[in-house]
Parts: structure tokens; C-alpha cells; sequence
């Protein structure tokens, strides 16, 4: 095929692009962070109202014994903060999914879909970005809770990073492939009902597993396998230098999972490109 | 070469697909085959046609015929049942990098971001494209400059007016120098003058930059004689062809009339088959 229209522009797309084009996503979520702050300010005070209202009045209530990472008795306020960091990702990963929806509807997705570059990198830098913007809420969240006696060792503060990155991505994609099987704005509100609220309460967030299996052991197996769990017992080990494997495990396959599904499901083969235009157009 | 067939348009999906310029130049666009349904709704059958490089060819066709769905395929936003679509001889399922860094798109929904800055919008789509930051920077400038938007780079894209945006959105879909510009009933909801400025700009990069261009409309006052057409109906291919040939072949005094002719034939045999 002859090709002599063509110029340098159009070479093979390379390393650096791949870099330029991950820069760009990570930039524009962080612009969009930035000119929402009130979204930031609710993804701050809603950990906080928890913290400051909810642990407070239980504290007397649930006493909690020493259970590892925890080498002493411990607060129930300190207890529910890996959880509280946990709802923080789970309703960024739901909130930048919103934005994905938002987005399609809008027009403005198709801006992304049609770059050049494959469209699994394009999904997955939406997904660092996303990751990105909830590390920023989780240490606003961690600065604000150490002034609530809530204090972690100093290492811990840099061993969490990682449990947050993959705890993020896990959440993020988890939100992407919900995303992708939405079609109409509105319908997302049912799905945050249905995803973000079964995911937290069924979970160890608010209360230990063993004191779960007290009361219910069939409950108790819904949240051993809720993913959700892992993600928090993930953030509690490494938020004291720890390492729970079984949840790292479950948290990297279930990232895995969700990532891939994500990806199939806005192939243009399959489930993105299967619906009519929007707005009557075809 | 014209292809018309007003009395039996099922014959078009044997057609193959014929170049509507020089077929010794590799075609900007080829559209060869392509089928889509929703469901059971059929939205294209067998659309089949070609756009030369540094031409304009107009994708006529009234609301619902299928335009956005094929612009969608082209674009790669839904992915082909049956057929086959290049750019510049690249397949755009075998290899969509290689086809789509030759492609800009204006889509009929605004798909700027309305919340980013004039430069912002530019930079952020350079990005998607690869497009190292101050290259990118340096041919956004040049295009705003380009635009008439030189005064408003800090502007966020909400405060433009319609006609502004739409412009942006041309500058953008050129930013990485694509060879074919797909634009999607882009004349939609601005006034007679923002038309015809928008309308004479891509006209003038079809001249001046050799660029091919698919322009997707419902206004027939938006082509010229001189244009090739893609008439399109139904999801069907009813003629394809120079204006004047068109003309020609069908023996009606003007455009409107032929296209007139041509749709309701169609509709008589959609009711009676």
C-alpha cells in the first residue's frame, strides 16, 4: 500500500509517547481534583464524620482485643481508621467511575477512546490517575486523624503507600468495569447503593471478623470473601510495617480481575461498543 | 465513477467498493462491506465507499440514516460486525494505532472539556496523542493563532460561544496532523455565519493541506457542486458520486430534488418488500 502522504508525524508511536500520554491523563485528573475542591472537602469529611461521631459514641460499645498488626489494646477510633481509608478509596474509585459515565454521556470519552495508543493503557493511566487523586485524600485523611491521637509508627506512613496503590487500583478497576455496564448517568446512583454500602458494612472496616463470627457466621463468610475486607486488612497490617499475605493475594488477583474485565468491557468488540449513539443520533 | 441504482439498492452490497477519485492513490478512507446492528435494528447494510486524499466528500443523509454509527466504526468507538475499514490502507481492527494517528474527529456532541482552559483542552488532547508538552504547546499556540482565538488561550472552554467551540474543536482534531478529518454534523446548532466560516476553514484545508475530509450532514445547502457525496438512507448506500454526475444520472433540475427521489423510491420498496 503506498504510504507517501505520510510523514514523520506518523512514525510508530514509542516509549516516550506512552510516557507523554500517561502525563497528560495524570494531569487532566489532577486539574479536574483541583476544580472540584468541594469534592475533596466531602471526601474528607464524610471518614471524618465517622471518626469524630461514629467511633466516638461506640467506642464504649466495642471494645476491641488485641488482634494483629496490634500489639496492645487499642482505641476503637484506631482500629476503624484503615477502614475509614479504605471507604475513602472505595468512594474515589466509585466517584472517578461516575466521571467515566459522566464523560460517555457528556461526549467527552470519545476524546480518550480514539488516541492512538491501545486503549488498555488508556484505561489503566485512568486508573493510576484515579489512584493518585485518593493517595492525596488518604494523607489528608492520616494528617487530620493524627491530630485525634490516631498515630500510626513514622514508618508505617511510608509502608501504607504501597497497600493504598494496589487497594486503589483494586477499587478503581472495580469501578471502571461497573462503569462500563452502565448506560445512563442516573442509574448509577442505584449501583453505589448496591455496591459502596453492601462492600463497607459487609467488611472488617467497623468491626473485627472473629466478633462478626459471634454473631453471624454466615455473615462472617460474606465478608471473608468480600474483597473490601482485604483491602482494609491490606492498609491495617502495612499501616504498622506488616505484611497480611492472604489479603495482598486476594487484593492483587481481584485487581487483576477487575482490571482485565474492565478492559474487555470497553473493547469496541464487546461491551462498550455494543449500545446505539446517544441523544438520537445514528 | 458514479454508482446510483434508485430500483434496486440491494444490489449495492455486491458492489465492491469504488474509489470515488484517482483509484491509484492508496484512498484516505475505504469503507468496504460494513453492517451494523443494535439488536435486531439494522443501522447500516453494506455500506461501501471510498474518499480520496485531499478531497471533501460529503456523507449525506437525513437523521437515523446511520452516520454517527459509521463515523463510530471509523473512529474505532464500536467495534465492526461485518466488513472491512481502512485508513490510508491501514485496517482500523487489525491496526487501530496505526489508521487513528492519521485520523481527526470532530464528534456532533461537544467533546471538549468544558471546566479546562483553551490551551488546556489542546494540550490534554496532544497528550493522548503523544505528543511531547512543548511541541504540543507550540502547535497549540499556532493553531489558536490559526482560529482567531489567540485572546481567549486562558479562557475556559464554557465561556466560548458555540461557533468558538466548534472551531476549537476543528483546531484540536488537527493537532496531530492528521491526513483524513472526520466531521460529525459539526454545523449543528450555530448560526448561518459560524457555518459558513467553519464550512470555508475545512474547505480550505482540503486546498491548502491536502487533507481528505468525510463532512456527515443533513443540509444540503452545505454542499457544492463540485463536492463527492455519500448518500445515505436507512443505513443504505442510495448513490455515491460527484454532485454533477449524480445530477446527471438521475435527470432532476437540482440536488434536492434527486435526493428526494432517491429517498422516497427507497421508502416505496421498504414498504412494499
Amino acid at each position: 500500500m503506498s504510504t507517501t502522504f505520510l510523514t514523520d508525524e506518523h512514525r510508530k508511536l514509542g516509549f516516550g509517547n506512552y510516557v507523554t500520554c500517561l502525563n497528560g491523563i495524570l494531569w487532566r485528573e489532577a486539574l479536574r481534583f483541583l476544580h472540584q475542591r468541594e469534592r475533596f472537602v466531602s471526601a474528607l469529611v464524610r471518614p471524618l464524620v465517622w471518626l469524630f461521631i461514629f467511633a466516638a459514641g461506640f467506642r464504649q460499645v466495642l471494645g476491641i482485643s488485641i488482634i494483629p498488626p496490634y500489639e496492645t489494646y487499642i482505641l476503637y477510633e484506631v482500629y476503624i481508621a484503615p477502614g475509614l481509608i479504605a471507604m475513602i478509596q472505595l468512594f474515589n474509585g466509585m466517584q472517578s467511575s461516575l466521571s467515566m459515565v459522566y464523560d460517555r454521556e457528556m461526549g467527552n470519552m470519545r476524546t480518550l477512546l480514539v488516541s492512538p495508543l491501545p486503549r488498555w493503557f488508556l484505561l489503566i493511566c485512568k486508573l493510576l490517575a484515579g489512584t493518585v487523586v485518593s493517595l492525596l485524600q488518604v494523607y489528608a485523611f492520616l494528617l487530620i486523624a493524627w491530630f485525634w491521637d490516631i498515630a500510626p509508627p513514622l514508618i508505617g506512613y511510608l509502608t501504607v503507600l504501597p497497600a493504598l496503590i494496589l487497594s486503589g487500583l483494586m477499587l478503581g478497576s472495580l469501578g471502571m468495569l461497573i462503569s462500563s455496564r452502565i448506560k445512563q448517568l442516573e442509574n448509577f446512583a442505584g449501583v453505589m447503593n448496591f455496591v459502596i454500602f453492601p462492600m463497607f458494612f459487609a467488611s472488617s472496616a467497623l468491626y473485627p471478623l472473629w466478633r462478626v463470627q459471634e454473631g453471624s457466621p454466615m455473615l462472617y463468610y460474606l465478608c471473608l470473601f468480600n474483597p473490601f475486607t482485604h483491602a482494609v486488612e491490606l492498609i491495617r497490617f502495612a499501616l504498622y510495617d506488616k505484611v497480611n499475605w492472604v489479603s495482598l493475594a486476594v487484593v492483587a488477583g481481584c485487581t487483576a480481575v477487575f482490571t482485565i474485565g474492565a478492559i474487555i468491557a470497553y473493547d469496541p468488540g464487546r461491551g462498550f461498543a455494543r449500545r446505539a449513539p446517544a441523544g438520537g443520533e445514528t | 465513477m458514479t454508482t446510483i441504482d434508485t430500483s434496486r439498492p440491494e444490489q449495492l452490497a455486491h458492489d465492491a467498493p469504488e474509489p470515488i477519485d484517482a483509484p491509484a492513490i492508496t484512498p484516505a478512507l475505504s469503507v468496504a462491506g460494513i453492517s451494523h446492528c443494535y439488536g435486531r435494528r439494522q443501522a447500516l447494510s453494506d455500506v461501501s465507499f471510498n474518499v480520496a486524499p485531499a478531497s471533501f466528500t460529503a456523507l449525506l443523509g437525513l437523521n437515523g440514516a446511520g452516520k454517527s454509527t459509521l463515523i463510530a466504526l471509523i473512529t474505532r468507538l464500536f467495534g465492526i460486525q461485518t466488513g472491512r475499514i481502512s485508513v490510508f490502507g491501514h485496517d482500523i481492527s487489525d491496526a487501530p494505532s496505526d489508521a487513528l494517528r492519521l485520523l481527526g474527529v470532530v464528534f456532533q456532541p461537544r467533546t471538549l472539556d468544558l471546566d479546562l482552559s483553551v490551551m488546556q483542552n489542546l494540550l490534554y488532547h496532544a497528550a493522548l496523542q503523544g505528543i511531547a508538552r512543548r511541541e504540543a504547546r507550540l502547535r497549540g499556540e499556532e493553531v489558536i493563532a490559526r482560529i482567531g482565538l489567540a485572546d481567549r488561550v486562558n479562557s475556559r472552554v464554557r465561556d466560548l460561544s458555540g461557533g468558538q467551540m466548534r472551531r476549537l474543536e476543528i483546531a484540536r482534531a488537527l493537532l496531530h496532523r492528521p491526513r483524513l478529518l472526520l466531521l460529525d454534523e459539526a454545523t449543528v446548532g450555530l448560526d448561518v455565519q459560524a457555518r459558513a466560516d467553519i464550512l470555508a476553514h475545512v474547505r480550505m484545508l482540503v486546498a491548502e493541506q491536502g487533507i481528505g475530509v468525510l463532512w456527515a450532514t443533513h443540509l444540503f445547502d452545505e454542499i457544492t457542486a463540485s463536492d463527492d457525496l455519500v448518500v445515505l438512507h436507512h443505513g443504505h448506500v442510495l448513490a455515491r458520486g460527484s454532485v454533477t454526475q449524480i445530477l446527471k444520472e438521475t435527470g432532476a433540475p437540482n440536488f434536492d430534488m434527486a435526493f428526494r427521489g432517491m429517498t422516497e423510491a427507497a421508502d416505496r420498496r421498504g414498504r412494499s418488500s
